[in-house]
This record gives structure tokens, sequence and C-alpha cells, in this order.
């Protein structure tokens, strides 16, 4: 009993002067145990990627260990309950906020929606939920932070819950009840009682443990790879390489990262790493932003896992409106900065 | 006869859930059933909004994760007849 209080206060100190130290630590090893040549490409590569990877798992750890113990004090039975009856905008806004703070899995994505409509969502707030919950996720905001700075991940963050906000009033707005399978609508009630459960703190320490083992056992591989390329295109491709073709002057640049990031379903422990290469290489962060949000905010699986409760036209304007809010952002941010 | 039921669409955690459940019921060499749920209508009649949904003689005891071997076996435990 005691030990589960202990043992985050011990490690704490250990991983602070770990991440610390890490900068130092990486040059020691690069430039002296292994005695690599200053500024050539292949120190360059190697040094980035010995540095970057205890780096980004250090932060991922730490950040999945709060927000597992986070977690515990939000339930989608509880979200559920907050959001029952609320009007539009100001649901869609607690929607947007609840998804990042709600434990999701995609698979739950089916009874979670049936769970709401039924409970008295409107269509407009639940969708609110469905979009912020995968875009916004630890993951993705760790990798931001860590390898593009807190402005980045800010940045991120509040464009993900606008367009989380601004595609579900929309939704909300078009009235599309009607595209809801039939058999959804004509559902009985359920019996929606909840009982909060009072879980002992030292309970919500062990679920951040578990988050760590989980998330980390998983999501660890992908972050070598991703950043081993990275690293490479780090070292190796030439600088400007992206102006072309990800640089503020192509215009087309960003619908067609949209294009392309839709399809594509990877998790943004892989993609984020890349993405942040490719912006060093001249690419600007507007496409690269909207890229990333198609990645990891719309899935194909989601998608389709989705078609069993909604019908084709509303699945297509949920895919069109969170399409559009991305480029929209992207050509923002190509403007601004 | 004991009835356990794990409501679940087929996700890697509802296939999990069920493989220790059975698991725990031949520690325990309980005389029970183990069933899967896949059908969403009837998953989502439970009222559980995430998956697995774990049901010990009617009574829902947990959604939405996977516990423990020790803690399944004391729900079981605290459930059966």
């Amino acid at each position: 009993m005691k030990n589960k209080f202990l043992l985050p206060v011990l490690l704490l100190p250990i991983w602070l002067i770990v991440y610390i130290y890490l900068e130092a630590a990486t040059n020691y090893l690069v430039f002296n145990l292994l005695g690599l040549e200053k500024k050539i490409r292949l120190t360059e590569t190697v040094r980035f990627f010995l540095f970057e990877v205890p780096k980004v798992l250090l932060l991922l750890t730490l950040i999945v260990f709060v927000v597992g113990i986070i977690r515990t004090y939000f339930s989608p039975e509880r979200t559920r309950k907050i959001l029952g009856g609320k009007s539009l905008f100001t649901g869609n806004i607690l929607a947007s906020m609840l998804g990042i703070v709600t434990p999701f899995c995609s698979c739950s994505a089916i009874p979670l929606f049936l769970g709401f409509v039924q409970a008295g969502v409107p269509l407009g707030v639940t969708f609110s939920f469905l979009i912020a919950a995968p875009m916004i996720n630890e993951i993705a905001v760790v990798l931001l932070f860590g390898l593009f700075g807190w402005k980045t991940a800010l940045i991120y963050v509040t464009t993900g819950l606008a367009i989380a906000i601004f595609a579900g009033c929309v939704i909300g707005k078009l009235k599309l009840e009607k595209y809801v399978e039939d058999w959804v609508r004509n559902m009985t009630a359920a019996n929606l009682e909840y009982q909060e459960e009072k879980i002992p703190f030292s309970n919500r320490i062990n679920s951040g443990f578990d988050a760590v083992h989980e998330i980390v056992g998983k999501v660890w591989i992908y972050i070598v790879i991703g950043i081993a390329v990275g690293a490479g295109i780090h070292g190796y491709v030439p600088e400007n390489f992206m102006v072309g073709l990800m640089g503020k002057s192509a215009w087309w640049s960003v619908p067609v990262s949209v294009l392309i990031g839709v399809p594509m379903y990877s998790n943004a422990a892989g993609i984020i790493p890349i993405v942040q290469a490719l912006l060093e290489k001249g690419a600007s962060l507007g496409t690269v932003l909207a890229f990333m949000m198609s990645v990891i905010g719309l899935s194909l699986p989601e998608t389709i896992i989705l078609k069993k409760v909604l019908k084709l036209p509303l699945i297509l304007t949920f895919v069109g409106v969170v399409a559009t809010g991305i480029i929209i952002v992207g050509y923002l941010f190509n403007l601004i900065y | 006869m004991n009835i356990i039921k794990v409501y679940g669409s087929g996700c890697a955690n509802c296939k999990k859930l069920e493989a220790l459940c059975n698991e725990a019921v031949q520690e325990l060499s309980l005389n029970a059933s183990i069933e899967k749920v896949t059908d969403i209508q009837e998953i989502v009649k439970t009222g559980i909004l995430s998956t697995p949904g774990l049901e010990i003689n009617g009574r829902m005891v947990s959604s939405g994760k996977v516990p423990t071997k020790e803690t399944l076996i004391h729900w079981i435990k605290e459930n059966i007849n």
C-alpha cells in the first residue's frame, strides 16, 4: 500500500536527472566513446537517433502515467451523463474537451455512439466527441512537444479542439438525424443507471502504471522506427528539398496532403518523427499540420466501423466537414508563419 | 450453473478477456458457462459504452477494460452462487 505512493515519488527525480543530462550523455557517447567525427552526416544521423529516442520515450512514459491517472476520474458513462441534454455549441465545446480525457478506443466507437445517442446526447455533440477523442491523444501531444516544442503542441491541441467543435456544430445544424440507421433510432431505451465507483487513490496510481505498460509497450517500436527514418532524412536529405513539394508557395500542397493523409492509417507514434524531419527540410508548418491531422484524426477503419450505424450521406458529411476544417487550418498556418 | 458473459464485437481486448475467463474458471474448477455476445444491439441493451463488458450471473461487473487474473477471480468469487 505504502509502496504504491513511494514508487512514483522515487522515480520522478531519477526521471528528471536522466532527462536533464540526456543531451550531454548522448554527446559524450557519440563524440568521445564512439569517436565519431563532428559535423559529418553519419554522425548527425546517429546523434539525432540516440538523443531523440530516449527523450521521446521518457516524455511518453511520464505523460502516459499522468494521463492514465487523470482518466480514472472520467469514464465514458460519466461523460455521457454530463453531455445528456446539453444544447448545441456549449455541448460541442464540452464534448470536445471531454474527448481528450475520457478513455476511448476506436473499437468501442459503436457502443459509445449508440449509448450517447440513446441517452439524448445530440448528434452534433456526439460527433464533436468522436472527432476530438482520437485526434488529440497523449501520444500525439507528447511527440509534438518533444520534437517540435511546446508551441506546436499547443497549436495542435487548440486547432484540433476547434475542428472538433466546428465539425460537430455543422453536423448538428444540418439536421442529419435521418441518416442514422433506422434500427438505431428505434432502439429501446437502455438501463442508464450509472453508479459512481469509489476508487482508492492507490488504484488510480496502478492505472497509471498499467497505462504505461500497455501504451508504451505497444508504441515504442513505432517511435523507434519513426525516429530512425526521421534521423535518416535529418542527415541525408538535402536542405530545402521539400520546399517545392510541401512548401508554402505550393498552394495545392494542403489539400493534397489531406487527400493522402485520410486513407493512411498510421499511429501518431510512427508518423510524427518523419513529419518533423520533413519540416526541417523546407515543408511548411500548415501543410505538415494538415497532413498529420488527417492521418491521426480521420481513419478509414473507424469510418468503416461507423458504417454499421450511419448511412452513407452522414458518413460522407462527417469526413467532408472534418477534412474541410483541416484544410482551413493548414492554409491558416501557412499564412501566419 | 454459473453464467459468465463477455460482451464485445471482437476486438483484441474482448478476446483477451474471454481467454482470461476460461483460465479463471478452470483454476477455480467452477461449474460455469462462458458466453461471448457479439451482437451490437445486445451489447447496447446492457447500457455499457465501452467494450469488453463482463457480466457474471446477470450482474455487469466491468466495462472497457481487461482486469488482471487476480481481480477477475475476485469478481467471480463475489458473484457466484
